[in-house]
């Protein structure tokens, strides 16, 4: 004879659930990583100037807390600019690129060109345009981190499947209808993988510009702290940027589940291609 | 009165003479409100020639009509289904059937203020094929059938003249086929649009058509032609019937015989 009642797993305390673990793992990661950290600087006696201990970082993180703050606001302020307008000029120059293929033939190449210029030889260029400030490191932040959003864009208005196209144009549909109604919607998942790659590209943008041509930011403090062997110090502007940088990352992230739920069923959902 | 009018197309894709001829001399007549199935070996141009009729593929030679006047872009007034249901899987099944509705006109300018008919409409609609209580299901919580349901439903939500149909059934089981055959031919009892099928199930055409084409091997041409006098509404035991077989015989010599001269 069967049960009629339909069998239950018995619940695991919850430290012990798959879900637990999944949130709890990668904290474990980061601490472990400090301790590890921690243990080798002191077990090998390495100089603080060569690589500090995770607790002199902290130590001095607390100490110069203020001009840390100071300096990240301005960091993240830079990248948040500068990030606003990529995810804006990526946006539109992804429908234009990817709507035609005229123009994602003729673009593409030039864009692959421009993409492979390093943005820390533009720098220079930028504040012979702008004076040393915060502007070039807006332009800077921008120009890393809009091209992964054009590319993820254009991808996914340019391979809408060709009979929903047949579907849509036997209806009359105009070109611009049908990037409205597919392309557009089809594209928000890479469009929002886009974003988290584009983000830490912004920071990194942001970083590098600092530390060449500014007189504020986390990369100038870094800059100014290393010049005076305060490296504990560099390293903590080090910290404070990878904080900021899981922080918009967790942001963009949460916007993704919130605008493109209907693609994360499972792994199918698209990977970001790196730009 | 004719409703759908080729004479003597040829399509050639690429633009060079060694590109590949997928219609030669296709002439191809339908009566308003008739039901056409074309049948023919695999790979003999049927879906180029719903690309032809509806205007997606301009011919390379000859005419198209479609209602009175010559056929130079899209129709605008076609609904399609194919084989892949191609539901935008972001939309629920209701608002997926409501695509047509935001593009065609007159709808698309009356459907925000009419927003409640139409939905009663498609919920009508939905509930004729049979998908009463998934309208706010997504396409990935259906089966393939149903999915097919709401793409036919989407073809004909915008009371389309003309209906094409490539292949609709054909990814589909032997049973959920039979049953949307039922639907299909409820449907179109109850609206009597104009409606071409491509199909390569011989009891499918035999069943749902007023009248079967059967095609050459590429480059495709329309080599003979059967019309069906069963009555309406049929019912699938019919397809089971000396008439029915008799015909589906026919038509299938009529296809080997057409592979043959090819090969």
């Amino acid at each position: 004879m069967l049960d009629d009642t339909p069998p239950v797993r018995p619940r695991k305390p919850y430290l012990l659930r798959r879900k637990a673990l999944r949130h709890i793992l990668p904290w474990m990661v980061i601490i472990g990583i400090f301790v590890i950290w921690e243990i080798v600087v002191r077990a090998f006696e390495i100089e603080q100037f060569v690589l500090p201990a995770p607790s002199a970082i902290f130590a001095s993180g607390w100490e110069w807390r203020e001009p840390i703050l100071v300096n990240a606001w301005q960091t993240f302020m830079t990248t948040v600019i500068g990030f606003l307008l990529a995810v804006l000029v990526g946006l539109l120059a992804g429908i234009a690129v990817g709507s035609s293929s005229l123009m994602y033939d003729s673009l593409y190449p030039a864009l692959i060109g421009f993409n492979s210029i390093p943005k820390v030889a533009v720098v220079p260029i930028l504040v012979i345009w702008f004076g040393v400030g915060t502007i070039p490191a807006i332009i800077t932040a921008f120009l890393i981190a809009f091209f992964p959003i054009l590319v993820n864009v254009a991808v996914g208005i340019a391979t809408v499947e060709p009979e929903l196209q047949d579907v849509l144009r036997a209806l009359g549909a105009s070109r611009w209808q049908v990037i409205r109604k597919v392309g557009l919607p089809r594209s928000m998942p890479y469009f929002f993988a886009s974003l988290k790659v584009a983000i830490t590209f912004a920071f990194v943008g942001t970083i590098v510009a600092e530390t060449v041509a500014a007189n504020k930011g986390i990369g100038n403090l870094m800059l100014v702290a290393s010049s005076r062997f305060e490296v504990p110090l560099a390293f903590a502007g080090l910290l404070v940027t990878s904080v900021m940088g899981i922080a918009m990352y967790l942001v963009c992230a949460a916007a993704e589940r919130r605008m493109t739920g209907w693609a994360m069923r499972g792994a199918d959902a698209p990977q970001a291609a790196q730009g | 009165m004719k409703f759908v009018d080729l004479d003597r197309v040829s399509l050639r894709y690429g633009e060079d003479a060694d590109g590949t001829l997928a219609l030669h001399g296709a002439t191809l007549r339908v009566a308003t409100g008739e039901f056409v199935a074309v049948v023919g070996p695999s790979g003999c141009g049927k879906s180029t020639l719903m690309k032809v009729v509806t205007g997606l593929w301009p011919p390379t030679a000859g005419a198209v009509v479609v209602s009175g006047r010559e056929v130079t872009g899209p129709l605008s007034i076609a609904g399609m289904a194919f084989q892949n249901p191609t539901l935008l899987p972001w939309r629920t099944t209701l608002a997926n059937v409501m695509l047509p509705l935001e593009i065609v006109q007159p709808h698309c300018s009356r459907l925000r203020r009419e927003w409640a008919a139409y939905l009663a409409k498609a919920r009508d609609l939905l509930a004729l094929v049979g998908l009463k209580g998934f309208e706010d299901h997504f396409p990935w919580q259906l089966s393939g059938g149903m999915q097919q349901r709401a793409s036919l439903c989407r073809a004909l939500i915008h009371d389309p003249s003309l209906l094409m149909l490539d292949e609709p059934f054909a990814s589909l089981d032997m049973f959920t086929r039979e049953e949307l055959w039922l639907a299909l031919q409820d449907l179109w009892l109850a609206r009597k649009p104009t409606v071409i099928l491509v199909t390569h199930d011989l009891r499918e055409a035999v069943f749902l058509a007023d009248r079967v084409l059967v095609m050459s091997a590429r480059p495709g041409r329309i080599i003979a032609e059967r019309e069906v006098t069963l009555p309406r509404p049929r019912n699938l035991d019919g397809t089971y019937e000396p008439y029915s077989v008799a015909l589906v015989h026919e038509l299938r010599e009529h296809i080997s015989a057409a592979r043959s001269t090819a090969a």
